[in-house]
């Protein structure tokens, strides 16, 4: 299969102004002819469907949650990138484009990256137009922060709610076009499959998540924005729900799957505290600033960190990179952290953390400095771990956050089925095989409020607009199957949990495609994942009916797909012979143990095609051409 | 790390016309360090080995955000802590061998869908009736050609921070939902941005909350206190000082 990116000819600060003009529009009165499906209203779901909507688009958007306020984006905290260079400090454009293309570690189209350093500006315009009410200086003009690392200050934010105070603004442009009638909003539905009629998206089929009751909606095109999939892992950081069931219903119906093997560990979450640990609490990393990071350099010291003479403290990211020191990016952070765990040297009753110590920062700059900076960090920590982090050091450990990966989409956001787009954190297009901190908002809101709202048109013009129905035998088929599947789940009745075969899942990932890989333990998961399959369409337990709101029979679909979807994220990283990003093998790193990445076998996108439920799926691949950034190892030392 | 017995008293009822009870758990080595809801997902596990239903109950983002958990403990929603969610409550905040009971909201506009999850939809069409600025994608100018007094813009954020759990309402004995209504027409009013609409937004709000059918505001300032977080009462005086100038200029 050819993949063609549609990447616009030309130069490419000209290249997506080029395109728009390019593309064929639909006039403003045939607009209403067409309907579009939404599904997610986190930031790219809500913009989109927004957007589209002022358009003139008739929009019918879908999420999980009980309001749409609630999806997964509300949680980010530290903020959003964009290149105003209010700050002076020498950002541009072209900066925030350089920066993301090597924090991707070049594995990211340029295109793509440079439309959505073009496009950041407008989002802060936007947000700031719609009361997102970001922090300012007494100038009363928007502030400022440097973040993960950037040697600019580019970073938006809203206090430590900056993802929250986004999505409330989309959902209250969102609510806007409720009201106005333009949108038909459906929470608490959930959708099962992707319909595609004559080669072509045409609808979904849900199921009402109070009642039970499986529908079919068509339109003349659909979006996904559906977010990551985090939580194969069982324990992210990501909100409960996260799923990637919508996404790995696309690819069963033809959309390829990019890069299933990106996924971003973040180096400061809160580490597990027991077995009923349900999900991982992120920590900013802009703690990272002010707080040093150590281990005891004896094996086995379970002194209490105060006692810990500082000569017998290893303050191994500073020891290792000079330059940088507890600054270095999120992959190398997290891996470091591992080592010295894998060690034996790990700290806390699990010994699988590492202490981040802000006493020095306290003694430089008192505590009330350290308190207007991190205040609401250290109360959140405080409340989750009742230990006092003014006092005592803070636990920290690496834990799933967000993925690269998606469904491969070209530069208009379709994917490979015609009239499917994929928006947000769903799709694979901008981060490469590493995000950088802030990138993510950043994204989400370029996809919904301006890239969309001008490919699709491109699209819809060339189809014919008008009603559309569900009466094609495709809807009833797909219905057919997500009723079937329903039902399997509750009939297996055996005497094993969803969540206890969610964390076997999760074991297996984190243990053989987590922070760092190799070919032994990957091959060793590809046959533990389809056994584990099997235990779970044998033995598992799923209570209650169809028919009824049923919070087991939920969860119960979405780990049956994390199920197969976890194989083909293993299959992609011992396919992908080189460490890139937050792709790690073991098997590919400098003497100094950073990533080695091989360019010249492993300089594309790779994107699986589904070939049927027992057969191994195709790996394609879209070849990346760098003609503005140069590509170098990076280091850190 | 010390372990906790503890009966739960859980309020059950199947689906929206369904006849609640109280129905007693026994838990055994509850783990202090567990959260609110894990210890939840513990029972959960167990009831579901049994072959019995689970306790249906809403949560989403676990981090006191979202504003999905929604559980009305010991008397108090969110539970005892000041400041929290009760998915940011820990079993450390209770004693051995107590009792603890748990139930939905109770509130008439959030009718009981199962066990203790309501449907808060209200407060979305309460939002689509005017909780915006009406600014369509693109039409925005420069970022920073309005400045906003810092002083203003921290007050708007205080304002915007409410996360749409509606413990306000459960909160309230005429299950008002003033507090909720008042942060949000408060963020824009602090905000040039917001003031163009300020008049419309709020008539607008107000007659869709009493639509939805919440209570008067009686000024009892339960819903402050049990704000997990903590909106202030001044929210609700500045909502009242908008409504009044906004009749006048109508009227
Ligand atoms: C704790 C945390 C902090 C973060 N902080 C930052 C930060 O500071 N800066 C930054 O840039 N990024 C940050 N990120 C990343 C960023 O928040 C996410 O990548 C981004 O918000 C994803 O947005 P989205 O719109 O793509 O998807 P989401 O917000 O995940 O939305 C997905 C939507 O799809 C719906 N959905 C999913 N499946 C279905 C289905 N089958 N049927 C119907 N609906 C469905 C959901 O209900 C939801 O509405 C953070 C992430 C986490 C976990
Ligand atoms: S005002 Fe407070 S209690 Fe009411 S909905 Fe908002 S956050 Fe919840
Ligand atoms: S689950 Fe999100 S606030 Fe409690």
């Amino acid at each position: 299969m050819q993949l063609d990116s549609r990447i616009p000819e030309g130069p490419i600060d000209k290249a997506w102004d080029n395109h728009r003009f390019n593309l064929k529009l639909v006039n403003p009165a045939n607009k209403r002819k067409y309907s579009v499906i939404v599904v997610g209203t986190g930031l790219a779901g809500a913009a989109a469907a927004a957007s589209l909507a002022e358009l003139g688009y008739h929009v019918k958007n879908f999420c999980i949650s009980d309001s749409p306020r609630r999806a997964h984006s509300i949680a980010a905290q530290g903020g959003i990138n964009a290149a105003k260079n209010y700050p002076n400090d020498g950002d541009s454009i072209y900066r925030l484009f350089y920066d993301t293309v090597k924090g991707g570690d070049y594995r990211a189209r340029e295109a793509n990256v440079y439309r959505l350093a073009q496009v950041s500006n407008n989002i802060i315009d936007q947000c700031v137009a719609q009361g997102v009410p970001f922090a300012r200086e007494y100038s009363g003009l928007l502030a400022n922060r440097s973040f993960g690392g950037a040697q600019v200050s580019r970073t938006f934010y809203a206090r430590g709610q900056t993802g929250q105070q986004l999505l409330l603004g989309a959902y209250s442009a969102l609510m806007r076009q409720v009201q106005l009638g333009n949108v038909s909003m459906y929470p608490r539905m959930e959708m099962l499959d992707l319909v595609v009629v004559d080669g072509h998206a045409r609808g979904i089929v849900t199921r009402d998540m109070v009642s039970g009751r499986i529908e079919s909606h068509a339109a003349h095109a659909v979006c996904l924005a559906t977010g990551g999939y985090s939580n194969v892992f069982f324990l992210s950081t990501n909100a409960m729900p996260c799923n990637v069931t919508a996404a790995f219903r696309a690819y069963k119906r033809g959309a390829l799957f990019a890069n299933p093997c990106y996924t971003q560990i973040h180096p400061t979450c809160i580490p597990v505290a027991g077995e009923h640990q349900s999900k991982l609490t992120l920590m900013s990393e802009s703690l990272r600033n002010d707080g040093r990071v150590w281990v005891p350099k004896e094996h086995g010291d379970k002194r209490h960190p105060t006692d810990i003479p500082e000569g017998e403290r290893d303050y191994y990211l500073e020891r290792r990179y000079p330059s940088f020191g507890n600054l270095v990016p999120r992959d190398v952070a997290s891996r470091a952290a591992k080592a010295v765990c894998d060690e034996g040297r790990g700290v806390g009753a699990t010994g699988l953390a590492v202490y981040l110590d802000f006493a020095d920062a306290i003694k430089r700059d008192g505590r009330a400095a350290i308190e207007a900076r991190y205040g609401n960090l250290f109360h959140m920590y405080h409340k989750i771990t009742g230990e006092d982090p003014y006092s005592v050091p803070m636990r920290i450990f690496p834990a799933p956050h967000y993925t690269m990966g998606g469904l491969w989409v070209d530069y208009n956001l379709m994917s490979t089925v015609p009239g499917l787009f994929v928006l947000g954190e769903a799709n694979f297009s901008d981060h490469g095989a590493n995000r950088l901190g802030a990138s993510a908002l950043m994204q989400g809101l370029a996809d919904g409020y301006f890239v969309i709202p001008y490919t699709i048109g491109g699209y819809l013009s060339q189809i014919k607009g008008g009603p559309v129905d569900t009466s094609a035998p495709e809807f009833k088929a797909s219905e057919q199957f997500v009723n079937e599947r329903l039902n399997k789940l509750l009939s297996i009745k055996g005497k094993q949990t969803v969540d206890g075969i969610h964390k076997k899942l999760g074991r297996i990932m984190w243990d053989n495609c987590g922070m760092s890989r190799q070919a032994d333990g990957l091959k060793k998961a590809i046959e533990e994942i389809p056994k584990l399959r099997e235990e779970f369409w044998n033995d598992v337990s799923v209570i209650g009916t169809q028919g009824e709101f049923n919070q087991v029979l939920e969860r119960a679909g979405r780990v049956a797909d994390f199920l197969e979807f976890g194989e083909m994220m293993c299959r992609d990283a011992l396919a992908r012979e080189e460490s890139c990003g937050g792709h790690f093998r073991e098997e590919h790193q400098t003497p100094e143990n950073e990533a080695k990445r091989d360019d010249e076998k492993f300089t594309h996108v790779a994107a699986w095609e589904y070939k049927g439920d027992d057969e191994v799926p195709t790996r394609h691949t879209e070849s990346l051409e760098f003609n503005y950034v140069k590509l170098t190892q990076r280091s850190y030392k | 790390m010390s372990k906790l017995n503890l009966t739960l008293r859980v309020w059950r009822q199947n689906g929206a016309n369904g006849e609640g009870k109280f129905v007693d758990y026994e838990m055994k080595d509850v783990d202090t360090h567990a959260s609110f809801l894990e210890m939840l997902d513990v029972l959960n596990d167990e009831l579901e080995s049994k072959g019995e239903a689970p306790i249906a109950f809403d949560h989403d983002c676990r981090e006191g955000i979202c504003g999905a958990c929604s559980l009305f403990i010991n008397g108090r929603p969110h539970g005892p802590e000041n400041g929290t969610t009760a998915c940011q409550l820990h079993m450390r905040s209770f004693q051995d061998g107590e009792t603890i009971v748990i139930e939905p909201w109770r509130a008439k506009p959030f009718p009981i869908i199962r066990d203790l999850v309501v449907d808060r939809s209200a407060f979305d069409r309460i939002i689509a009736a005017g909780g915006y600025i009406s600014v369509k994608t693109g039409s925005a100018p420069d970022a920073n050609a309005i400045p906003v007094a810092k002083e203003k813009a921290d007050k708007a954020m205080d304002a915007a921070a409410c996360i749409g759990c509606g413990a306000c309402v459960a909160a309230c004995k005429n299950a008002s939902a003033m507090l909720f209504v008042s942060a949000k027409v408060s963020q824009f009013a602090l905000l040039p941005q917001g003031k163009v609409e300020s008049n419309k937004r709020v008539l607008d709000m107000v007659e869709a909350m009493d639509r939805e059918g919440f209570g008067n505001c009686t000024n009892t300032g339960a819903c402050e206190a049990e704000c997990p977080k903590e909106i202030s009462l001044e929210n609700i005086a500045r909502l009242n000082r908008e409504w009044v100038k906004a009749n006048f200029s109508v009227g």
